[in-house]
């Protein structure tokens, strides 16, 4: 029986190291833990640690993690790497573009302080190449609304003709014709847009791609229902709101003021677990379509790369990974990162210029599930 | 939160333990103990792992066991609530409001029960005490139905337009189940008692197959456990599963019957284990040696 506040206190130490560790700990799961141990009566610590895997429902790929902590705080063993661990690089953080300003104001174009003009000059310096990418996107906008992946929605929408009959309507039709069906009545589900989601890598070895990538994004952001853009170098940062502007200078000058890792180096697979991690960005990416654009040069560890691209194909939609090395015909997967990753890629393609992504992007929904 | 120490004379997971294996399904520790704390705790079920590690067979033993009736609902994409929940019967009501207009007499409440279609939700909210509802391969559903399970699984209570709530005057026993293909909702999992069925070990395998297969020998099921022991450790598309298992040994030993001598009988029979071209050809050339080596 848990009768004293002092042995209750000792079980919630737990669920709040837990937390911050990393495990989403529900306070009802809290709860139902007590409870199970309650239940239990516990006669040995297995009991404990089975009600705490039952109730508190670590995921299955960090239950060796969550073993390692049960046993430092229940039975005092020392965890290796877990106290003070050792890193010389610093986690990786992630930076949503919401804690700079207000909303920027669609339409609002005009609005540039003397900060904003520097960087849109010094960004148009970087520019890369004749002015024919202007065209590609604004060509690629226009095709894309009929040709963004679909979703099947929830509700229903009335049409002709077509398979299935809506019975409710014709029902309701029906009575106010004294119970004679004057007409048949169809319905179909509604389609939606899926979200996309991209990830552009700024580190150095993308340095001449960035601008464009970053233009490519403005117009997808602009031309889509749904799309999230994130830049990932030492850290990822949320840039989908400043693309929401409509003027692509005034847009991009706006987005490069958050990104504060231009050209450094990178940790692809750290800055995907970055983005894992915080659940409000995973949240956007289930059910998604995931355009990464990135050469996939890994700086860290290539296991941890594969992992998080792993745990990305199970919840997105569809994986696209566009890398410029991929120009070459005879290109194929050769760094240890990217062919660690290559299993849950539906597709590694060409993103060497604005038309090969462009294409690539366009030709997302024709694919045939993996 | 209602906690109840005893279900049909169960009172702890040792004894569920025992129960599961009088119905024909060995459970490990780990998934007594879960499945207990969800019946006790009034929580449902939620069983992930690999297809065929027996997450559906689970659901049919604690069914067996609370001696209720198993309803199925099969997840797929595109499923909704009127294949979940309930039906209106719309010709049925047609029908009985013409008969009533054409001076049948009376007049008829078309939404009644008469006219209401239940689909296993329903049912299972209808009638706690006498069902166990599965929900099976939720995975495979749309993450819009994930989040309308959300209210039922924490309520047990659905709303019906026409009706009203309906709410489950006890709390009914659900198990979803999951091949992990995609990651479910963390509002979805926080609501349910969680467990990660594993492959069985080697030992418990041998038991299984022992208890499951009829006429096969110790002999025969020890070489089975560990051929797909080393199987699942490949890189297959479709590793073999324990349902696999138990019909390898009874294939192997059905055609050892028959004359086949045995490390023949059970290359004959690989059909049962591998059911992927690619796979079959990614193994022929070292199937002999596991089979070998499996039998030693």
């Amino acid at each position: 029986m848990i009768d004293t506040a002092r042995s209750i206190a000792h079980f919630l130490g737990f669920t709040a190291l837990l937390r911050r560790a990393g495990f989403a700990v529900a306070p009802e799961q809290t709860i139902a833990w007590l409870s199970a141990i309650e239940l239990l009566g516990p006669q040995e610590i297995g009991d404990i640690r089975r009600a705490a895997r039952a109730t508190l429902a670590p995921p299955p790929e960090r239950f060796a993690e969550f073993d390692a902590l049960f046993d430092a705080h229940f039975l005092g063993s020392i965890v290796p790497g877990l106290e003070g661990e050792p890193s010389d690089e610093e986690p990786l953080k992630a930076v949503e573009d919401a804690a700079v300003g207000p909303e920027p104001i669609f339409g609002e174009e005009t609005r540039e302080s003397g900060a904003q003009a520097t960087t849109a000059e010094r960004l148009s310096a970087r520019r890369f190449g004749p002015g024919s990418e202007g065209e590609t996107l604004r060509l690629f906008s226009r095709a894309l609304p009929a040709r963004m992946p679909k979703r099947r929605g929830y509700r229903w929408r009335s049409v002709r003709g077509g398979a299935g009959t809506d019975a409710r309507r014709m029902f309701r039709d029906a009575m106010r014709h004294a119970g004679e069906i004057v007409s048949l009545r169809h319905r179909q589900r509604r389609l939606r847009q899926r979200r996309v989601v991209v990830l552009i890598d700024v580190s150095g070895s993308m340095k001449e791609r960035t601008h464009a990538h970053l233009a490519f994004a403005h117009a997808l952001v602009r031309a889509a229902d749904s799309v999230e853009v994130f830049t990932m170098g030492t850290r990822l940062t949320r840039i989908t709101r400043p693309l929401r502007l409509r003027n692509r200078e005034q847009a991009l000058a706006t987005a490069s003021l958050l990104v504060a890792d231009w050209d450094g180096g990178t940790r692809i697979g750290d800055a995907l677990s970055a983005f894992l991690a915080v659940p409000r960005f995973s949240a956007l990416a289930r059910g998604a379509a995931l355009v990464v654009l990135s050469d996939g040069l890994e700086r860290g560890d290539p296991t941890a790369m594969a992992d998080a691209v792993a745990r990305f194909a199970r919840l997105c939609w569809r994986i696209i990974w566009l890398t410029p090395l991929a120009a070459d015909p005879a290109f194929e997967a050769r760094t240890a990162g990217l062919v660690a990753a290559r299993p849950f890629l539906d597709r590694l393609s060409d993103g060497s210029s604005i038309d090969a992504i462009c294409a690539n992007v366009l030709d997302m929904a024709n694919e045939k599930a993996a | 939160m209602a906690v109840r120490h005893t279900i049909v004379g169960i009172g702890s997971p040792r004894e569920l333990e025992d129960a599961l294996r009088a119905a024909y399904y060995l459970a490990d520790e780990e998934l007594s103990t879960a499945a207990y704390l969800a019946l006790a705790l009034g929580k449902p079920l939620l069983l992930e792992g690999a297809p065929g590690v027996g997450k559906t067979e689970a659901a049919k033993a604690i069914a067996g066991v609370l001696g209720r009736t198993l309803l199925r609902l099969q997840c797929y994409e595109g499923i909704d609530a009127s294949a979940a929940l309930y039906e209106w019967n719309f010709p049925r009501q047609m029908l009985a409001l013409r008969r009533q207009s054409e001076g049948a007499g009376g007049s008829v409440d078309i939404y009644s029960d008469e006219f209401l279609i239940e689909r296993p939700m329903l049912a299972c909210l209808r009638r706690p005490q006498e069902t166990v509802l599965l929900i099976d391969e939720i995975d495979r559903s749309d993450h819009e139905f994930e989040a309308f399970l959300l209210e039922f699984l924490s309520d047990f209570q659905i709303s019906i337009p026409e009706r009203g709530a309906i709410r489950a005057y006890e709390r009914p026993v659900v198990i979803l189940t999951s091949n992990r293909t995609r990651e479910l909702h963390e509002a979805l999992r926080r609501r349910c008692v969680y467990h990660w069925i594993e492959y069985p070990t080697p030992e418990r395998e041998m038991r299984i197959i022992m208890i499951r297969a009829s006429g096969v020998s110790e002999r025969a099921a020890r070489a089975v456990v560990a051929a797909v022991g080393r199987l699942r450790r490949e890189p297959l598309a479709k590793h073999p599963g324990i349902a696999e298992a138990v019909e390898w040994a009874e294939a192997a030993t059905l055609l050892n019957e028959q004359g086949a001598r045995w490390p023949d009988a059970f290359r004959r029979s690989l059909g049962v284990v591998l059911k992927d071209e690619d796979d079959l050809v990614h193994i022929a050339p070292r199937i002999e040696a596991i089979l070998t080596e499996a039998q030693a």
